[in-house]
């Protein structure tokens, strides 16, 4: 079964949670041995951009560890899902392809129903 | 309260926005420069500082609960009370019906139990209030 995960919202929590919950979830299925494949959608593509987080201290506590999206991407690319970003919405916000990682399939929205269509599944989140 | 007070109205619950670290860093930041701060936990807020939380290990990333590091809401709340234990005050108030209805009665220690009478109250003795609803 071939399974599709649209991911739409981000930096969702991600300090909270030092992850994004679904790039997680996304592994974390990977690793069970799913066909699973992700398509960044929206503010989503944000997490293609070489990015960051800085240090940050709320009282006295520290999150040492925040959230790496583009690690996330790069492992999932390396345990072989594809991941889809749709073209406009970089260029909606701005975003050369020449700042964003690499290995991603770029797709326009036009063609979003065909990438659905390859899977089994598609979840939206 | 003498000086400055900020009241802040927090609605979303842990791990579900970046509302409440954006609310815990407001309440720092003022804090630090001796703002007092009321805070009116309301609906899932009230579950910022829960007891039970407790970190995890992180499975996807190989890492132990030690590597993991992660701290959870009610360590940031009971950081940011006792950074305003005194002057500045900060008085973190949960709203009791809220509570009531999600159980969320094991909070850490400073943590109040109230209701909206309080966030009014609050509100009216403040310089001002700022709400950070649940969108």
């Amino acid at each position: 079964m071939k399974i599709l995960n649209i991911v739409e919202s981000a930096y969702r929590a991600t300090l909270e949670e030092q992850d994004d919950t679904i790039l997680w979830l996304s592994r974390n299925l990977k690793n069970a041995g799913a066909e699973l494949n992700i398509l960044l959608r929206g503010n989503a593509v944000n997490y293609l951009v070489k990015q960051e987080c800085p240090p940050l201290v709320i009282g006295s506590v520290a999150i040492k560890h925040p959230a790496r999206p583009n690690e996330d991407i790069s492992k999932l690319l390396e345990k072989g899902a594809q991941v889809y970003a749709v073209t406009e919405d970089l260029k909606d916000r701005g975003i050369d392809e020449g700042d964003c990682v690499s290995g991603v399939q770029l797709t326009s929205r036009r063609d979003v129903a065909e990438v659905m269509d390859q899977h089994d599944q598609v979840w939206h989140w | 309260m003498a000086g400055k007070t900020l009241t802040i109205a927090l609605m979303d619950p842990p791990y579900e926005s970046a509302n409440s670290t954006t609310a815990f860093r407001l309440i720092s930041a003022a804090l630090k420069k001796g703002i007092n701060v009321n805070v009116f936990a309301y609906e899932g807020a009230v579950s910022l500082p829960i007891k039970d939380q407790a970190p995890h290990a992180n499975p996807v990333k190989g890492t132990s609960i030690e590597e993991e590091d992660h701290p959870n809401t009610k360590t940031f709340v009971s950081s940011l009370l006792e950074l305003g234990k005194e002057n500045p005050l900060l008085n973190w108030v949960n709203c009791g019906l809220c509570v009531d209805e999600r159980g969320a009665t094991n909070v850490v220690e400073g943590v109040k139990r109230g209701s909206p009478a309080d966030f009014l109250k609050m509100a009216q003795e403040s310089t001002n209030t700022l709400v950070i609803p649940t969108k």
